[in-house]
């Protein structure tokens, strides 16, 4: 019989309470009213390595505290030595499951640095990848976010139809998850013979499974009485901390950078914003799962209108970029995805800042969670749709 | 053993070989009902992992034997030589206690199960109090675990359980009461509680007491049905062992043969429970229209029942066979799968031979053991229908949160049954 102690326990009751709420005094360890529970790193929902220290009333969660960095990686500090090209990659595995989005947001800002721009045939590859990979992230986070809140089939039928963006994927630049398949000023590849046609393959193919994922949740009692009124977050709430993305719109804010100050080719097409009304799980469910819709209805006029020429604008061998420094930020499929580069003149960046959607989504987890019970800590998580490797970089 | 424990065993139908109450059989019984139960709970898993898995598109398993029909002894295996871990702050001996009172009370509902007419350990007149005390049993192996930890998440998972499985006894009791006053519409107006007595009346009423004064006796059978899935934690009420919520719930420190045991303890309490929402509302052992279709042509091709479903997965294991991959990789598993197959087609071969021999309406060996099968077969067919909604449910539906079950349990559940009883009551009244 072995016997194992676990010394973080103590460590973790120790420091949290005054932390949580400056003004409850220290109190012992096991209080009779209040239960400190250390979430994650290791817990099978809290996706990666997200601790989440949550303080209980029986099930009430009092208060929340996110503690991160355990998938830090230090993105931004490798930028600083790197060329723009060889950084390029490194993005990629920032959000892993939205890696084009990525790509997109760094290339882009690259370009608007160098004042160069991509042409049209690029921009329109561009944004059929974008928003095949948006498509591909909310799959994920629809499967995911099912599962925590114990609904375990979604999670597959995801998982298979996500698969065909990946073989697109994988068809187009050789790699699935961590695509790098754009370039600074265009994109390296020409489309694959009979990518139109996948394509088009795809958008018959998902439009019915996507109904289908809505037939085991979208009117499913239990679904309903899980997710409606969970999580709220007024729109004045979310604009002052600055969320974005689904969890913005569903609170009834028509905000989305595509449309507000359209990049690649999104002003060519025409969609619709879909907004939510009560801010909840239920509304953020529903914001993207019209999402996907409308990014099949743009990849449908992007593969229908694609023009022909080349696919790479006038860039230099060597990247320079003039001194200078640039905000851009594009409408990933967690929300305002913003890359801030410091150019000295070289071929390095100064100082590159990344303005992670996730990070600055999961502030608002505390609002969203207090007075609610710890089952719905899990559907907040889940609906707030992070991913760790974004959040640490 | 003290003779208050000996008077339950005690023979009222004394002497009879085979019949509920002797002691010798009743050893019997319960050495088979164990290992009954146990390879069952087996089945089950292999059975839940497929059908799981082909509701979303996968597999399941498929190495360990043919399509995996040895997983579940090799998960066994495993389980068994898995390191024995306690936790330094636990208390060790309820620890250590606290799976085997899990299992002591599911098992111990299969006392008073009847298999048959004489087919069960004993025939307590207090059958049905016996299992509702017994299987509330179960929740103490839950809570002592969840407390004995000394961890954080299994004592929520602990309390969780505790809270829900007290407030749904409540309603399940309510149900099982107005099935109880079902018995007691006979010409001397007495009810029984004994569980063999319970078929029994619905033998001589002629009627299910699902079907009885409909919609009443359906509703208190749904409120059972929902209570029962509550009661066993299973999803969509699996609140105590949520995975995504609390890691594994009561059993989180708990690992290798000791969690296994608690494994066991729940396939065997929800084999347990639809086993009695059978005997309550279903008819138990009886076949279809007992009554109605009883001529001795009837039974006779009611009797082939048994062999023909061995035939039928004898069918299919046989065709699995045929369907394998013909590469040289595949030889054992086709030969082992084969190997099923011949056993299942001897099974289906034996029980048609019996079925024949035995159907005669004499007390010969031969037509005993044919009612014996046909009883026991009926009754595993509706308990196994019962198993397959309890994956389904899980593969369907998301999970309550702790507060709606316990909003569901006391604000919805309790008043409808507490109307079905009272309604039950005045119509079996006003019918007498």
């Amino acid at each position: 019989m072995t016997v194992y102690n676990d010394d973080t326990a103590n460590d973790v009751s120790v420091r949290t309470p005054s932390r949580l709420d400056p003004e409850t005094p220290e109190k012992p360890y096991l209080d009779s009213n209040e239960l400190i529970i250390n979430m994650g790193p290791q817990h099978p929902a809290t996706h990666g390595v997200l601790r989440v220290i949550l303080k209980l009333d029986g099930e009430k969660v009092l208060g929340t505290e996110c503690i991160i960095g355990y998938l830090h990686r230090g993105v931004e500090k490798i930028a600083e030595n790197r060329t723009y090209t060889m950084f390029n990659p490194y993005v990629d595995r920032m959000d892993y499951v939205a890696a084009v989005s990525n790509g997109l947001g760094y290339c882009e800002a690259v370009e608007k640095l160098m004042n160069v721009e991509a042409p049209p045939r690029a921009k329109y590859i561009r944004v059929i990848l974008t928003e095949l990979n948006r498509i591909a992230s909310h799959q994920l986070w629809l499967g995911t976010h099912a599962l925590d809140i114990g609904a375990m089939t979604p999670l597959f039928y995801t998982f298979r139809d996500r698969e065909e963006i990946l073989k697109i994927f994988e068809k187009y630049c050789g790699a699935r998850l961590t695509t790098h398949a754009f370039r600074i000023g265009g994109c390296q590849y020409e489309t694959y013979a009979g990518f139109e046609k996948d394509v088009k393959n795809f958008l018959t193919f998902v439009a019915p499974k996507i109904d289908e994922y809505e037939e085991l949740l979208t009117t499913n009692r239990i679904w309903l009485e899980r997710t409606k009124n969970v999580g709220v977050i007024s729109a004045a709430d979310a604009i002052a901390l600055g969320v974005t993305g689904p969890v913005l719109r569903a609170s009834g804010v028509k905000w989305d950078l595509r449309k507000a100050q359209p990049y690649a080719a999104y002003s060519d097409f025409e969609f619709d914003i879909p907004i939510g009304e009560n801010g909840d799980t239920y509304d953020r469910y529903l914001v993207r799962m019209a999402e996907m819709r409308q990014s099949l209805r743009i990849i449908e006029q992007a593969v229908n209108k694609i023009p022909e020429g080349p696919i790479m604008g006038k860039v230099p061998k060597v990247i320079k970029p003039p001194v200078g420094e640039i905000y851009h930020s594009i409408e990933a499929p967690k929300g305002e995805l913003g890359y801030f580069i410091v150019s000295d003149g070289s071929t390095q960046p100064y100082r590159l800042r990344v303005r992670p959607p996730s990070f600055v989504n999961l502030q608002a987890l505390d609002i969203m969670v207090r007075g609610l019970l710890v089952a719905d800590v899990i559907a907040v998580i889940g609906t707030i749709d992070i991913v760790l490797g974004e959040v640490d970089r | 053993m003290p003779n208050f424990v000996m008077s339950y065993l005690d023979p009222s139908v004394t002497g009879t070989p085979g019949a509920a109450g002797s002691q010798f059989w009743a050893l019997i019984y319960v050495f088979i009902i164990f290992t009954g139960v146990s390879v069952a709970v087996m089945a089950m898993n292999w059975l839940e992992r497929k059908a799981l898995a082909h509701f979303q598109i996968r597999l399941g398993p498929m190495r360990v034997g043919p399509h995996g029909l040895l997983q579940p002894i090799a998960d066994a295996i495993k389980l068994a030589l898995k390191e024995d871990i306690i936790p330094a702050e636990a208390d060790q001996f309820v620890f250590w206690v606290a799976p085997l009172i899990g299992l002591l009370a599911a098992f111990a509902v299969y006392v008073v199960i009847p298999f048959g007419p004489s087919q069960a350990v004993s025939d307590m007149n207090i059958g049905i109090l016996f299992m509702l005390g017994v299987s509330s049993l179960g929740v103490l192996g839950i809570v002592v675990a969840g407390w004995a930890s000394n961890s954080h998440y299994p004592l929520i998972g602990a309390l969780r359980s505790s809270a829900q499985m007290v407030s749904y006894e409540v309603a399940m009791g309510l149900a099982v009461v107005s099935a109880i006053l079902m018995t007691s519409m006979n010409a001397s107006g007495t009810g029984t509680l004994s569980m063999i007595g319970i078929v029994q009346a619905q033998q001589q009423q002629g009627i299910w007491f699902i079907f009885k004064f409909f919609p009443l006796g359906f509703i208190a059978f749904g409120i059972f049905a929902i209570a029962m899935v509550a009661e066993t934690n299973r999803a969509p009420f699996d609140m105590a062992e949520a995975e995504s919520e609390l890691t594994a719930g009561y059993h989180t420190e708990y690992s290798g043969l000791r969690w296994s045991l608690f494994m066991l303890a729940e396939y065997a309490a929800m084999i347990s429970v639809s086993a009695i929402a059978i005997t309550l509302w279903l008819g138990g052992w009886m076949r279809p229209f007992p009554n109605l279709l009883h001529a001795p042509a009837w039974d006779f091709i009611f009797s082939l029942f048994p062999g023909l479903t061995f035939l039928g997965l004898a069918a299919i294991a046989f065709i699995g066979t045929l369907r394998m991959p013909a590469h040289s990789f595949f030889r054992i598993q086709r030969a082992g799968l084969a190997a099923f197959a011949a056993v299942l087609g001897f099974i289906a071969l034996l029980l048609l031979v019996i079925a024949v021999a035995g159907r005669s309406a004499d007390a010969s060996l031969a037509a005993r053991f044919n009612q014996g099968i046909g009883y026991v077969y009926w009754f595993v067919l509706k308990v196994a229908v019962f198993m397959y909604l309890f994956i389904w449910y899980r593969a369907t539906w998301p999970r309550y949160r702790f507060d709606q079950l316990m909003r569901i349990g006391w604000k919805v559940m309790l008043p409808i049954a507490l109307g079905v009883l009272m309604l039950t009551a005045i119509v079996g009244v006003m019918v007498s």
